[in-house]
């Protein structure tokens, strides 16, 4: 398919590429951009950071799983166009040099870009704003000196990207904020790939010669997919993209969903939220840490800042990874998924949807188009345990609701993730709190009734006996909040 | 003066605007080919079928290769020839290379690779410590042992003793840039490599061996690499071996880079440590005699295991005297990656032993650690005017012999791994007067500066003070434990390969006044290139900027060893200073005659030369030494002086000196779940007289977390296949932005080295990683609080682990 993008200013058309041709291979192998680095290939160290501006501003993305026409209609800067176009340094690059913040300077081109897009929208959060940049020479410190020295400093104009679907084309709708990294969840079935690209006649409307699609027209876009229920979806390929890069898989049909508006919106209601599939976990953030900062708290430690620009809610809940982060706090507030194939709408709560590990309540050409989300009013929590704070996957996600009536528990939902083979509810738990009196000999008991819940897997990230007493733990740690003294080792200050 | 400035990278610019070139980002010769490796995924087995025809049948291959088709050496060994870069009818771990494809791109490459069809009929595979040691499965014949004294007896007689064992995990380096080479055919039959190595002559010659050709038909460049750490000392041979035979057979460039899995899975590691102790010790724990087993789990070849158990070994004092010690060590074979160099080569497991054992030893009385490491320091220098000169006594006995013995010539000389037996000292090493106070293998230190230190540390890191604000914390909070910890570090400092302290350099001056700097050494962050462009440029008294740097290659300098040991500035910054001053005792000796002067008279300073009354810029002193026809060009060379060693007996001075360190860490942890943070770190460190302390804070600020994260977070996991699960950092979780401790101090102690190196400088590679051992000690110590019982908390102390050390102490 033919996509146009802005690149370091300059437009460029790309034709003759796959699909699912990655950002940075395109840049290094192609253009002779050698800058954006390969780390990991899998969007976890950052060395290959780009920053990428669309209708909803600049953000960062992992070139290394970015395919390329998720970009199109955007404005896509590499570190080769950080400096000015007569060489002047920007303010992050003089600062990393006066600060000492570069050693081997393969990561250095990951870092600042990282650090030219915070400076251009105005985050000083340096600890998360950098989470997804991996250095192993630094020890970190000079580089967080240089980004707070850095903050000051004027922007610099060229920086200022304009995508060029606003002077071009825009996507359908034109309301949805975020098309870059959005959309539709990306579906997990264990479907075998097809042979290879290029399937001409697989092609929906608009479909190109390689199999290849970016639906603007959510309709549109639920009608093929009926009709093509073996198409992958990629949304914003956090989890897609190593299919290709660590797989090697050929993909078959792809539809590239980022462009649908519609699958984009946050509505906010009385009693809840209704959210796009397409939403991104960076979107997500904001509204959900307002309502409950705890849930907050996860999605800050959730991947890291280039990841949930990608990655999507519907992407999250549809892979239906036993470890992904935001369903079990969804499945805690009693959270429903809403399913479409075609024009058949239908709903349920989203602990059904995991049926089994690899397997979930979602028919060949159905997928994820929201969630609503009930505003519950109660105590809630969110806990997640990793090996490393940030940018690290769960080993045990807990989530714990609760309603009080005076000092009785009025109503409990409790869900874990990394403790079966899918994000699951504590009934065990549930029945052992709900109408006793909140006190620690209840916690006893209900930390006791996580084994009839769980029986939990040792891989390794982390024991079965770990993930059980570190269950027990969050329960414990929910508990321990009521008297007000520090949570966790996060909040403790030096 | 340009050395002690703080001046930045020398490539800052070229890594902040992404111009900065690594391997894979040389532009390469049209028809460049890509290689990628088949691997096997059994631990152990014979290769019963190799079906390759679905990987040559792929997509852009253009050949593939198995051992069969290597025309000469089969090798990629930096030692006993027991590494082959194909493997030849039996695997040794899940991960080693049996077939190589050369493709038309990267992809296509790695694409085929997984088509090999390859049956191997399974062998018991070896994976554990325990697994080797039932099957008595080692390097060497037995265990090595070093004795000081009567360990055993000391021990028995103590007031009191204890024993333990602690398990010390692996590390990954986890440099940025994987593993990488380029080869280019050159139209005279040689070979041109690039590649991303921290030992450039140990890839020419592997590259000679497996091409048949002498070391001079080969030549190598390194530029820089994007980290190193250890890890691209020898485990850049197969990549190089592999694209020099591709681009052999095929007459064109060969190119290979490992995926990030790949590399995790194929190359060695840091080794992983058991380590036994017994000790015997006094009311005030002044430990009276101390043993240890230190167990190496070394993977299935030998690759540089030996040289990194004996530095396990030379380490097991750390800052402590030890009047009697019995060190035992074994080096064991397993079916898993060949654990290799990472930066300490063994020292930081020693010294994670001998601080259990201060720290079990004050949980054990209820004293303050610090006051039990400190009884048992090595007494102060005597002299404490620091620049006086070697300050150990030197031996009589003369220096090993240049010459090498004829079984030698199949060796690799320039590896850490060479078979050692054959360059050591004839005759017994000399023996240090009964008075002076010596480490388990008798040398002397005298040199000793960690009183001074460790009091300037606890005083500005406030330690007394917080370490009863912790305990009163402690007592106020059931859920939360806070922990302290102050540990010292001591380090020898050379190539315990006594042959390999040598160095060599090549300067140019340029009639305008420009000045090439090319050594041995090579640039893989640590800011090596700009502190010998320093040294260059404060011999001819000129600005840094006058100095070009270039890459490292062995067409200009030859014969280097590693840079490795820490030892890069030391060796490759004399032998610079020696070539700057050949050339400019030329230019001097010119002048002088010149201007009926004394030579010695002659001063390079801010630029100018002065000579009598007379003054010239640089340039113009050049330009008429030029038109004079003196020679502007020299070589440098540098040997490290008076260390001789003996590694069978244990006997001897491997180090010229010790470079020292000390670290306070503060750590909180939480009793529910095992979660930990790193609070603050003080961190007060001996770089000797900095050649540049920008540069060197920098080492100790990377090499303190780089620590901590070996033994908090980077958790390596095999199956029970042997298959690693942790190959990426998805799974493996090196310190990220946030990991780095709230407060982190970092200082440079402010004296200049006793021996005689480049201005008096230390070396400072290796030495900060060990700081991070604080970072333990502080989680032990948090632990503790919660309950009677030790801690004995392994490495790494991942949350899981400091759980389960809770729930111990509180039993």
């Amino acid at each position: 398919m033919e996509i146009t993008f802005r690149l370091n200013g300059e437009v460029v058309r790309v034709a003759d590429q796959p699909p699912t041709r990655t950002l940075l291979d395109w840049l290094r192998e192609v253009r002779g951009l050698t800058g954006t680095k390969e780390g990991c290939n899998e969007g976890d160290c950052g060395a290959c950071t780009v920053m990428v501006t669309d209708g909803g501003g600049a953000r960062t993305l992992n070139a290394c799983i970015l395919f390329l026409p998720q970009v199109d209609g955007c404005a896509v800067r590499t570190v080769e166009g950080i400096a000015g176009p007569d060489g002047s340094l920007h303010p992050v690059q003089q600062a990393m040099i006066d600060h000492h913040g570069s050693q081997c300077g393969f990561c250095t081109p990951g870092f600042v870009v990282s650090m030219a897009c915070a400076h251009l929208n105005g985050e000083t959060d340096h600890d998360d704003r950098l989470a997804g940049n991996l250095c192993r020479c630094t020890g970190y410190a000079p580089i967080v000196r240089a980004a707070e020295a850095a903050a000051a400093g004027p922007v610099p104009d060229w920086m200022r990207d304009a995508p060029v679907a606003a002077e071009d084309d825009a996507p359908a709708g034109g309301t949805g904020p975020d098309p870059v990294g959005a959309g539709v969840g990306a579906d997990w079935g264990n479907r075998a790939p097809l042979a290879a690209t290029g399937a001409g006649d697989a092609g929906g409307p608009g479909a190109g010669a390689d199999g290849a699609w970016r639906p603007r027209d959510l309709d549109a876009f639920a009608d093929w997919y009926a009709a093509h229920p073996d198409a992958t979806l990629i949304a914003g390929a956090t989890d897609v993209g190593l299919w290709v890069t660590k797989g090697l898989r050929d993909l078959g049909d792809v539809a590239f969903l980022n462009g649908i508006a519609a699958l984009q919106g946050i509505e906010e209601r009385e009693d809840g939220w209704r959210i796009g599939a397409g939403v991104t976990l960076s979107r997500l953030w904001p509204v959900m840490a307002r309502q409950w900062p705890s849930f907050g708290e996860m999605i800050r430690r959730y991947g890291s800042v280039q990841v949930r620009n990608a990655a999507t809610l519907g992407g999250n809940i549809a892979n239906g990874s036993p470890i992904g982060d935001s369903p079990p706090p969804l499945i805690a507030l009693g959270a429903t998924l809403h399913l479409r194939r075609g024009a058949e709408r239908r709903e349920m709560p989203l602990e059904a949807f995991f049926l089994n590990y690899g397997k979930q309540d979602r028919r060949p050409g159905e997928f994820v188009e929201a969630v609503t989300v009930p505003k519950r009013p109660g105590i809630f929590r969110v806990y997640k345990l990793s090996k490393r704070f940030d940018q690290d996957i769960s080993a045990v996600c807990g989530a714990v609701w609760m309603r009080l009536d005076g000092d009785r528990i009025a109503e409990a939902r409790v869900a874990f993730g990394g403790m079966a083979g899918t994000p699951r509810r504590a009934a065990a738990v549930e029945a052992a709190l709900t109408g006793a009196a909140w006190e620690q000999a209840t916690v006893d008991r209900a930390r006791a009734a996580l084994a009839e819940d769980f029986t939990p897997l040792t891989d390794m990230r982390a024991s079965a006996g770990y993930r059980l007493s570190a269950a027990g733990g969050m329960l414990q740690r929910f508990f321990d909040e009521k008297s007000g003294a520090p949570a966790g080792v996060l909040e403790v200050r030096p | 003066m340009s050395v002690a400035q703080p001046l930045p990278h020398d490539a800052a610019r070229g890594h902040v605007t992404g111009a900065a070139r690594y391997v894979d980002d040389i532009p390469v010769p049209r028809g460049c080919l890509h290689l990628a490796f088949g691997l096997s995924a059994e631990a152990h087995g014979a290769i019963t079928a190799l079906d390759l025809d679905a990987v040559r049948a792929a997509p852009g291959v253009v050949a593939v290769l198995t051992a069969d088709d290597l025309p000469y050496a089969n090798d990629v060994s930096p030692s006993a020839h027991d590494e082959p870069l194909l493997a030849t009818g039996t695997v040794h771990y899940v991960g080693q290379p049996i077939f190589a494809v050369v493709a038309d791109n990267h992809l296509a490459a790695r694409r085929a690779a997984r088509l090999g069809r390859i049956e191997i009929d399974p062998r018991p595979a070896l994976l554990t410590l325990d697994d080797a040691l039932a099957a008595d499965a080692r390097f060497e014949d037995g265990p090595r042992i070093y004795r000081k004294g009567d360990a055993a007896a000391a021990i028995a007689a103590a007031p009191r003793s204890l024993q333990g064992v602690i398990e010390i995990g692996g590390q990954e380096h986890f440099y940025l840039e994987g593993q990488a080479a380029l080869a280019v055919p050159q139209d005279d039959g040689g070979m041109l490599v690039h590649a991303s190595s921290q030992h450039p002559t140990e890839i020419q010659h592997k590259v000679a061996e497996a091409l048949g050709l002498a070391m001079a038909d080969v030549r190598v460049e390194v530029r820089r690499m994007g980290g190193g750490f250890g890890g691209k000392e020898s485990q850049g041979n197969a990549l190089a071996c592999a694209c020099a035979v591709a681009a052999r057979l095929t007459g064109r460039a060969v190119k290979m880079r490992y995926d990030r899995d790949d590399d995790m899975v194929v190359t060695g590691k840091r080794h992983d440590f058991r380590i036994r102790y017994r000790v015997g010790f006094d009311e005030v724990g002044r430990i009276a005699g101390v043993e240890f087993v230190q167990y190496a789990r070394c993977g299935w070849a030998q690759d540089l295991s030996l040289p990194v158990a004996d530095r396990a070994m030379l380490h097991a004092d750390n800052a402590y005297h030890l009047e009697h010690a019995r060190i035992e060590s074994h080096r064991l074979r397993t079916n898993t990656q060949s654990a290799t160099a990472f930066r300490g080569f063994g020292g930081p497991q020693g010294m994670v032993g001998i601080e259990r054992v201060l720290d079990h030893i004050a949980h054990d009385l209820g004293r303050d650690p610090l006051e039990v490491r400190r009884v048992n320091y090595y007494a102060a220098a005597r002299d404490t005017n620091a620049g006086g000169g070697l300050s150990a006594p030197r031996s009589a006995t003369p220096s090993p012999p240049e010459g090498i013995s004829a079984k030698m010539n199949e060796a690799d000389l320039a590896s850490r791994g060479a078979m050692h037996e054959a360059v050591e000292p004839e005759g017994p090493v000399a023996e240090p007067p009964p008075e002076v106070q010596t480490t388990p293998y008798h040398m002397p230190v005298t040199d000793f500066i960690l009183h001074e230190m460790t009091d300037r540390l606890a005083e500005t890191a406030d330690y007394p003070a917080r370490r009863a604000a912790v305990r009163d914390w402690n007592a106020d909070n059931a859920t939360l434990k806070r922990g302290i910890a102050l540990t010292p570090v001591k380090f020898g400092i050379s190539f315990t390969l006594t042959h390999l302290n040598q160095a060599g350099a090549l300067v140019h001056v340029y009639q305008d006044g420009s000045i090439h700097l090319n050594h041995g050494g090579t640039e893989m962050g640590q800011g090596l290139f700009q502190k010998v462009a320093q040294v260059a440029a404060s011999r001819f008294g000129v600005g840094p900027e006058r100095v070009k740097i270039t890459a490292t290659d062995t067409a200009k300098v030859p014969n280097t060893s590693a840079t490795a040991a820490s030892s890069g500035s030391d060796l490759n910054g004399m032998a610079a200073q020696a070539a700057c001053d050949t050339i400019r005792d030329r230019i001097a000796g010119f002048l002088a005659e010149l201007h009926q002067a004394d030579p010695g008279s002659v001063r390079f300073d801010a630029g100018y030369v002065q000579v009598g009354g007379e003054r010239y810029t640089f340039e113009e002193a050049v330009s008429l030494a030029y038109q004079n026809r003196i020679s502007l060009s020299a070589t440098g060379f540098y040997k490290t002086p008076g260390i001789e060693w003996d590694r069978i007996a244990g006997r001897g001075r491997p180090f010229f000196y010790f470079a020292y360190g000390a670290a306070v860490t503060e750590a909180v942890i939480d009793t529910r779940t095992g979660e930990y943070r790193l609070l603050r770190a003080d961190i007060l460190h001996d770089a000797g007289a900095s050649l540049n302390p920008a540069l060197d804070i920098g080492q100790v600020e990377g090499g303190y977390v780089q620590g901590a994260g070996w033994l908090t977070t980077e958790e390596l996991v095999w199956d029970d296949r042997g298959r690693l699960t942790t190959h990426a950092p998805s799974t493996y979780k090196i310190p990220a932005c946030a990991d780095r401790p709230d407060v982190f101090n970092v200082a440079l102690w402010d004296g200049a080295n006793r021996a005689e190196t480049v201005y008096r400088s230390k070396a400072v590679g290796e030495p900060p990683l060990m700081l991070g051992i604080s970072a333990l000690m502080a989680l032990s110590d948090a632990v503790a609080a919660c309950g009677p019982g030790y801690p004995a908390l392994d490495a790494p102390a991942t949350p899981e682990r400091v759980l389960a050390a809770v729930a111990q102490v509180r039993a």
